[in-house]
């Protein structure tokens, strides 16, 4: 038995758990990642891998891909975005609904690799934004948990009316 | 079987070819713009050689020489199992060659990709447009001109 030591959830015998809004919802939010992955090219194996039974990533609640943007909290760029691939993975982000997080995985999505050229999008954070960046090519699984454990850091620290909306960000791009 | 195809085009083009040489069982013929097309119809409609399969259509950029752009064809006999290779060089300030689109259709797409990649014209191609790159790529990224740092504008919907 508890003691009544002038803690309200001791008072009332431990029937009630008392928290911050915002606690419970990031708490919610981190636990419960709904990942759309939108995978084109060779980090898509690695991908596989980590979503397999021995990596298990539903020990951090981010095993579920949604395969529509509409359903999906975690958008997974796995791999080389061309300029012709640009304008499909920002249609994705913007069918996401808020509150969304996007993960760049592998060295391609996250700076253009080593595909230095005319036609690779040199990182995907030049048009949208990005969470967590995994370095590597491809990167090993281990990397992969800990980004998504990086990323569950990031959401429960998020103070609720501090996030930007995607409204927010709209509003910078007609600048 | 090769080396006879070579010794009659020489013989049938004698003013008209600029180099020619044999290795490895490969003929290799580089030949006047004008006669191009000649010199193919002529390899295409040769009973004797059955060459019946154009296997690409690809180009070279010499940057710094007046003849700067050097179209490489590949051509195949899948019969006779022998190839014959046809080069034709492009002054830098008039890159333009005739379509061999009538005489192979499968030509289209590969002259596309060249225009596409090196802004060679093909004269009389039925559908002369990007096929690899989109519309408002400005410039031809496999010239050697073209700056490795350059970047394009993206595309689609978010301008």
């Amino acid at each position: 038995m508890v003691e009544n030591s002038g803690n309200i959830e001791n008072i009332l015998g431990e029937s009630v758990v008392l928290t911050r809004k915002d606690k419970l919802l990031n708490w919610a939010r981190k636990w419960s990642l709904f990942q759309y992955p939108f995978v084109t090219a060779c980090c898509g194996m690695e991908f596989m891998s980590v979503y397999g039974s021995h990596y298990d990533a539903s020990r951090f609640g981010a095993e579920y891909p949604r395969f529509s943007p509409r359903q999906a909290d975690l958008l997974f760029v796995v791999g080389t975005i061309s300029h012709k691939q640009m304008p499909i993975l920002k249609n994705v982000y913007d069918q996401m609904s808020d509150p969304k997080w996007v993960i760049a995985f592998g060295a391609c999505a996250s700076t253009g690799g080593f595909y230095n050229n005319y036609a690779t999008v040199q990182g995907i954070d030049t048009v949208i934004p990005v969470d967590v960046y995994i370095p590597g090519c491809p990167p090993r699984p281990e990397a992969i948990m800990d980004a998504i454990i990086k990323l569950q850091d990031k959401i429960a620290k998020t103070k609720y009316e501090n996030r930007e909306s995607v409204s927010d960000l709209k509003g910078e791009e007609n600048e | 079987m090769s080396k006879q195809i070579l010794e009659k085009i020489l013989k049938k083009f004698p003013s008209d070819i600029v180099s020619s040489h044999s290795m490895f069982g490969n003929e290799t013929v580089e030949i006047k713009k004008e006669s191009f097309y000649k010199l193919i119809e002529f390899l295409k409609d040769s009973r004797q050689f059955e060459i019946d399969m154009l296997v690409d259509i690809t180009c070279v950029d010499y940057p710094y020489q007046s003849n700067r752009f050097m179209m490489v064809y590949h051509l195949y006999s899948t019969t006779l199992k022998h190839r014959v290779r046809v080069k034709t060089a492009l002054l830098e300030e008039n890159p333009t060659i005739e379509s061999i689109v009538p005489l192979w259709e499968s030509a289209n797409w590969l002259e596309r990709e060249v225009f596409d990649m090196f802004g060679v014209i093909f004269k009389n191609h039925p559908n002369l447009k990007r096929i690899l790159l989109y519309d408002s790529f400005k410039g031809y990224p496999l010239r050697k001109d073209y700056p490795i740092t350059q970047r394009q504008p993206i595309v689609g919907p978010l301008n």
